[in-house]
Order: structure tokens, then sequence, then C-alpha cells
């Protein structure tokens, strides 16, 4: 069995509950932190943790916590970032829901170590469910004295305050996010400055995501160190996996970041293989924002070695041949799967979900999005893909936040890996376009 | 006490170095360059969102992308991306590429198609057209073709009060009439409603947008989507002739310019730089209620240039080279037209003649040229 560090007491009953979560060890974190460590301690076992940022950019927290301006008189802020709406990821909201204190717990030593006496959970507000769970686990908590004012008798006060948002994924880029809970139009902002140094209310915030925030419990409890040693080189510790798709088992998995993408595929601990009779066609490694990977590709490095579950080998080889590991949700397509399809509906997500501030993202995604649906749909035309992969290149890199790239990338990788597939769409448009009708020609299947 | 004058930052922008103080964007040091030396004035980024008088501005439309070669004298790695030029200050020693680099050139191209595909390209009916900055943008810098092929987006016009026509499907979402209303009005009552490409200027609930410095939101459009009512259809901008003229106001500076066809004031602006932003925002007494020339007192004819691709007669036969079927259309249909303000000489559309279609060669000889 694999170390488990954020769902070891997942399935003890009752373990929203704080008395259950107590009685496992639950709080011993925030008392060790805020009697026996200083802020910059708590931060020094963040940084030799190397636990890197779980939401998908993969930057190490403890670095982005050294960032952090400490200007006189100015409140600093910590802000959790629980707008998970990624399409295929769903591992904060299993962890939110089954095991709250976790998270409040992580919050506390989180804040207590950025100086930070306010703090806020942005929850997708879509689950609203979430949002009550949360505030039940709060009023639990400040009832026995780990929220409110003077915490444990240590003189350190801390507010917890849990905000829905208003059902954008555009609220989970970190700007736009403050900008939603300040109770403005969830644009993101022009960088720099960086949330750093001006953030919530124009004053120094850390935005961490859910998942990043609740390891911080074991590593006060077990030192950064112990944590680091977990994991294969610099990606450290573990991280919790959204299977879904063609799957035997689909869920949330807890891996040690490096297990083979061939384990955690086929293991019965893990996904329990593609589904019976069928074959892998394609993955997608990270969410929908990463570049999709043929069979081939994902099993085996453009070098031949083994692919892992970690950011550095799923990344191997660039965007030609590699991908990354985002999110952590692994969309898993067997050889039923219409990629153009596929593509065209991940697309339709970015083009709903631009907000629209700057012109190559609000206009490129809809017009990407048109584009594949006129391909899918069997009116396309060859000159139709090329003009694809120069859009979706045009608006890399050139926007302002990153959902330009994560709706340019998923458009260009099943282009560059499946350009038979479109081809075939706009040849055969009547096959094509006949239900459940998938491209049947030569393709790597694992 | 002397005062202490702020260490200036050297900064090479296309090979020209330039001197301005600390915090200066680099948008604002190009146009020094090109205040400082006219004919240098193609080598301005354009901008279709940024507007100095409104700060929070900029940084949207992507249309002033540039390269950093050269962060800073400290640190002289590149920047990662290209940077939006009106938002990003400059550092000492900073090294920027603009009309010298053709991956911006190319960026730019891809921005004015972008910024084309939803738009009605309704010039020959649109008030705006002689005064667009998006015309003048993609004559600049955009290509011939379009490669969509979709349905464009279209919105039904909205009224917004008595004075302003809200036509939707020309915006391009700068954002400017909203930070106009923010910095000029305490409560704002228009804003962007819904998003991505569905994302519109609207008020809440119909509501008209009344307030005595409304009319602004009109002069800061950089497109015909906010139009003047009492103008509308009453005149093309390039058959009226400027003239600045004040009045004793007491809302406003009264400093604006009448806009002349023959004896008639048809109508009444904010008076505007080189850049075509606004130097004083007027109150709408000015604007729509004092129409007749004994209502001001006349200062001549406006000093800024028309810089505009029709004002300043770029359509001329002889002057488009490509495309060629504005080459046959220019050569049937051309009429000059009557500008008879002196400074209107053929030298001030060698800027367009320059970075027409990104002609880079052409571009560098002249620059040799003025060197």
């Amino acid at each position: 069995m694999a170390r488990k560090i954020l769902t070891e007491h997942i399935n003890v009953p009752g373990i929203e509950t704080f008395d259950v979560y107590r009685k496992q060890g639950g709080y011993t974190a925030v008392e060790k932190a805020l009697k026996t460590m200083t802020p910059e301690e708590v931060v020094e076992e963040a940084k030799k943790s190397g636990v890197r940022g779980r939401g998908g950019a993969g930057f190490p927290m403890g670095m982005k916590w050294g960032f952090l301006a400490k200007p006189e008189g100015v409140p600093r802020y910590l802000v959790c970032n629980a707008d998970e709406s990624e399409p295929g990821t769903f591992k904060d909201h299993h962890l939110m829901k089954s095991i709250p204190h976790l998270l409040i717990e992580g919050m506390i030593i989180s804040s207590f170590a950025l100086g930070a006496n306010k703090s806020f959970i942005y929850v997708r507000g879509e689950l609203l469910y979430v949002v009550r769970i949360l505030e039940q686990a709060i009023e639990e908590a400040k009832a026995q004295g780990f929220l409110g004012k003077n915490i444990l008798g240590t003189g350190y006060d801390l507010e917890l305050v849990v905000q829905p948002g208003g059902g954008a994924y555009i609220c989970g880029e970190e700007t736009a996010l403050l900008e939603s809970l300040e109770g403005k139009r969830g644009n993101p902002r022009n960088k720099p400055p960086f949330p750093a140094v001006k953030g919530l209310y124009q004053s120094p915030t850390v935005v961490n995501n859910v998942e990043s925030i609740a390891n911080m419990s074991w590593i006060i409890n077990n030192g950064g160190e112990e944590y680091a040693k977990i994991g294969i080189g610099r990606s450290t510790g573990t991280k919790l996996i959204s299977a879904s798709g063609h799957i035997n088992k689909p869920g949330v998995y807890e891996i040690e970041l490096g297990v083979s993408v061939e384990e955690f595929l086929n293991s019965d601990e893990y996904c329990g293989g593609v589904r019976k009779g069928h074959h892998l066609k394609a993955l997608v490694a990270g969410g929908s924002s990463v570049p999709i990977l043929p069979a081939h590709l994902i099993m085996k490095t453009a070098n031949g070695e083994d692919r892992l579950m970690s950011y550095e080998s799923l990344s191997d080889g660039g965007f030609a041949t590699g991908t990354m590991l985002g999110s952590g949700g692994f969309i898993v397509f067997d050889e039923t799967a219409c990629i153009v399809r596929n593509t065209w509906n991940f697309s339709r997500f970015y083009h709903h979900e631009s907000c629209g501030q700057c012109s190559p993202c609000r206009e490129g995604t809809g017009w990407m999005e048109k584009i594949l649906h006129r391909i899918e749909h069997g009116h396309g035309s060859m000159h139709d893909v090329d003009l694809l992969v120069d859009i979706s290149k045009k608006i890399e890199g050139n926007t302002i936040c990153p959902l330009g790239d994560a709706a340019a990338w998923p458009v260009a990788s099943a282009i560059r890996h499946f350009r038979d597939e479109f081809v075939w769409h706009i040849t055969h448009p009547q096959e094509a376009t006949r239900p459940g009708a998938v491209y049947q020609g030569e393709m790597a299947l694992v | 006490m002397e005062e202490v004058k702020p260490q200036l930052v050297k900064i090479t922008f296309d090979g020209i170095e330039v001197e301005v103080e600390p915090g200066t964007t680099i948008m604002q040091a190009a146009r020094k360059i090109a205040e400082a030396d006219p004919s240098q004035s193609g080598l301005v980024p354009p901008a279709m969102c940024y507007y100095k008088p409104l700060p929070t501005s900029g940084g949207k439309c992507r249309a002033c992308l540039v390269k950093v070669a050269q962060g800073s004298a400290k640190d002289p790695r590149p920047m990662p991306k290209l940077v939006p030029s009106c938002i990003t200050q400059v550092q000492e020693g900073m090294v920027v590429e603009n009309t010298t680099n053709q991956g911006v050139l190319d960026t730019r191209k891809s921005i004015v198609e972008f910024l084309l595909i939803n738009h009605p390209l309704d010039c020959p009916i649109c008030d705006q057209a002689g005064e667009c900055h998006l015309q003048d943008f993609a004559f600049e810098h955009g290509s011939v073709k379009t490669r969509y092929e979709e349905d464009r987006r279209t919105f039904d016009k909205i009224d917004i009060g008595p004075f302003i026509q809200l036509h939707m499907t020309r915006c391009i979402l700068c954002y400017r009439c909203v930070y106009t209303a923010d910095q000029i009005t305490n409560k704002r009552v228009h804003g962007v409603m819904n998003r991505g490409d569905a994302s519109e200027i609207s008020t809440y609930i119909e509501k008209a947008i009344d307030n005595d410095f409304s009319g602004n939101v009109i002069d800061v459009c950089p497109v015909g989507a906010l139009t003047d009512k009492t103008f509308r259809f009453k005149n093309r901008v390039w058959f009226t002739k400027p003239e600045d003229a004040h009045r004793d106001c007491d809302k406003c500076s009264g400093k604006v310019t009448l806009w002349y066809r023959g004896e008639e004031v048809i109508r009444v602006t904010a008076r505007k730089n080189t850049w075509g932003e606004v130097n004083d925002f007027i109150c709408n007494t000015c604007r729509f209620d004092k129409k007749k020339t004994t209502d001001w007192v006349l200062e001549g004819p406006t000093k800024v240039k028309r810089s505009s691709v029709i004002s300043a007669n770029k359509y001329r036969a002889d002057l488009v080279k490509k495309p060629d079927f504005s080459l046959k259309l220019a050569a049937s249909q051309f009429k000059p037209i009557d500008d008879r303000r002196e400074y209107v000489t053929d030298e001030e559309t060698i800027r367009h003649q320059s970075i027409e279609n990104n002609d880079k060669a052409n571009h560098r000889s002249l620059l040799a040229k003025n060197n």
C-alpha cells in the first residue's frame, strides 16, 4: 500500500466532525505550530518539504510564501483557492466534503506562518453544500478554541471566511479570484504587480490550492524533510488524482508522486485498467487544459523511458511529445472515443468560460469552437486544420491570464497527435457524422 | 528647498535611445520619441484600450504587445512573453523591439484579425469612420483577407439616454467607457455584462445613463459603438472642419472642438491630443446644447493633426500600393478631401506608407534617412 497523507483517515466514520477528527490526531499540528514554532520556522518547513502548488502550475509553495511582501501596518491575507472547475478534476471537492477539518487545520497553520489574521476559502459556486460543510467545521473549530481570538492562548487571532463564488471557471485564476472576492467582476488582473505584493484589497496576499494547504498539517507533524523523502526528485509528496473516463474504477486516488502511469492505470489499487474488451487510445493526464497524448506517448517518453506520474516525467519532451501533471485530472479515452468531438467539447468549455477581457482569448476561443463544431458536424474543409493550429498559436502566450493557453493547448495537441482523425472527419463527412462513428484508421492502441 | 529630480531611466526602443522618468511605461517612452521627432511616429505601438487620462485602462486589447529583448541592465534576460507596452514600466537599460521584431508584427496582425472577426465592418454607414481607431489600426497592421467564415456576433442597438446610442455589435470591449464613468461620476450605471464573446456593455435593466458628463463616453470610444445621437448620420467626419473654441462653463473647462459643416456647428467634442486622447472632459451642456457659433469664443482651427486613414487622404490611389482591390476602388472613386489646413502635407502620409503591410525594408530605409 502506498503511503497516504491526505486520505489516510478519509474512510473513518464521522471524520467530518471535530471530535472524530481530533481523535485521529487532528489539530495536533496546530498545537505544535502555534505553541512551539515561530511563523518563520513554519515557512522554513514548507520550503524544506518542497511541496508544489497542487492547483496546476506546480510552483513550490514555500517559495511562494517567501515572496510575500511584509510592509508594516498593512494586513496580509491567505486565500484558499477552492474554485475547482477544470473538466476532469474533482479532488478538492472530494477532500473538502469528506474531511473538511484537514483544510481548516492547514488554513490555521498557513495563516499563522504568513501572519494573516483573516483568511478566506473561495469555494466554487456550484458546491454550495460544501460551503455548508466547511462553515459547520469552522463553527466546531471555533467552539473548541482553534479559531477566533487568542487561539489556544497563544495570542494569535484568526478569522476564517468561506465565500462561495458565482460559478465561473475564470475565478480559479488567482487574480480573478481576488477580484471576485472583492465583489467585482471576475476579470484577471494584469501582472505585475503580483498578489504577493498587491493582492486582496491591495494588500499582500497568498493564494494556494486546497490540496497544497491540506498537506501542511502532515508537514508540521512529521517535518518538511520527512515529506521531501516521499515522491521522486523535485516532485515531492503525494498527489490526489481524479481519475475518470473509460476505466474500471473511476475516482479520487492519492498516489506517491513517481508511480508509473502504467501502474496507476492498470493496477487494481488505482484505476483498475481500461474497461474490459477495450484499449487505451489517448489520455489527458492533468485536467482538460493540458495537452492530450496518444497511448504510446503516455506510457513511454519519446526516449523510451517509463512515463511516471510526476511533474518532470510527464512534461518530458516538452509539448512535442509530453504533457503536464497540471491539477491531476486523469481522463482516459479508449478506442470508442472520438478525439474531434472531445476537442470540440473542451473548446466549447473554454469558449463559454473566457472572461472576454482580452481580445485573443475572447475572440479566439469562440472562433476555434465554431471551426471544431463545423468539422465535427461534417462541414469542415482541409484548411481548417491548419487554421486551428495557427489560431491556437496566436492565442498562446498573448493573453492576460493562462486561460488563453489552456484553451489553445488541447486543440493544438489534439491536431499534433491525431491529425489523421481530423482529416478523416473532413474527407468523410457522412461517415463521421453517423451516431457513434469513430475513426478506425491506423492508430497506436495500448 | 531644492527640488530633487529623479534619476532618469535610459531605454532603447527600436534602436533609439530615450531617457524617461522612472515609472514611465514603454508606451509613454515611445510617444516621447515620437513627440521629439514626429517622423518617428510610426514606432509608437497602437493602443486600442489604453487611454492615458484613464489611469486604470490598458492591458486588455493586446494591440500594443512588444518584445522586451533585454529586461534591464541588471537582469539582461529577455522577457519570455510579449508584454503590453501600455502598462509595462521601463527599467534602466531595457531594450524594446517593436517594429523591428517580426514576431511582434505578426502578433499584431493576428490581434487585428481577432478584433475584426466579430466587428461588422460597416464603416460606410458608421459615424465613427474617419476617426475610428480600429479602422486606422486595421489599415496599418491588418491583412487584406479574412479567414473567418462563421457568423458574426450581433446585438440589437440599445438606447441609453437621450443623447447616446449604444451599438454593441461594433464594440471591441476596451472598457474605456466603464473606466470613464468610474472616474468622473460617483455612481456608474453601466458596465460589462456576461462573459467571453457574449459580453456586452450595457446598463442594468435598460437604465439610461443620465449625468452631466455622460457624453464623454462617446469621445473615449475607439470605435462606433457609442455615438452622439445629435450627430448621427448628419455628416461624414472628414467633410467637417474642426475649430477650437471655449466658453465660460460652470461645470467643466469649456474648452472644446467645434465641428463645422459650412457655417453650421454640427457637433461639439472635447479637444483631443495627437494620440486621440481627450485633454479635458466636457459636460453635456457644452456638448449637446450649445450648437451655435454665438455660444462660443473661437480660437481658430484645431492644431492637432488628423491622422486617420480617411481624413489624411490615405486612400489616394497613388499612395495605396496594396491591396489591389482598394487600388482599383480608390482609383475609380477617389475624391480628394478638401482640408485646407496647411499642415496636411504628403510628408505626413509617409508614416502610413512606411508601415503599410509591415513593409520592414521600407521602414528601415526611412529610419536610416532620419538618422
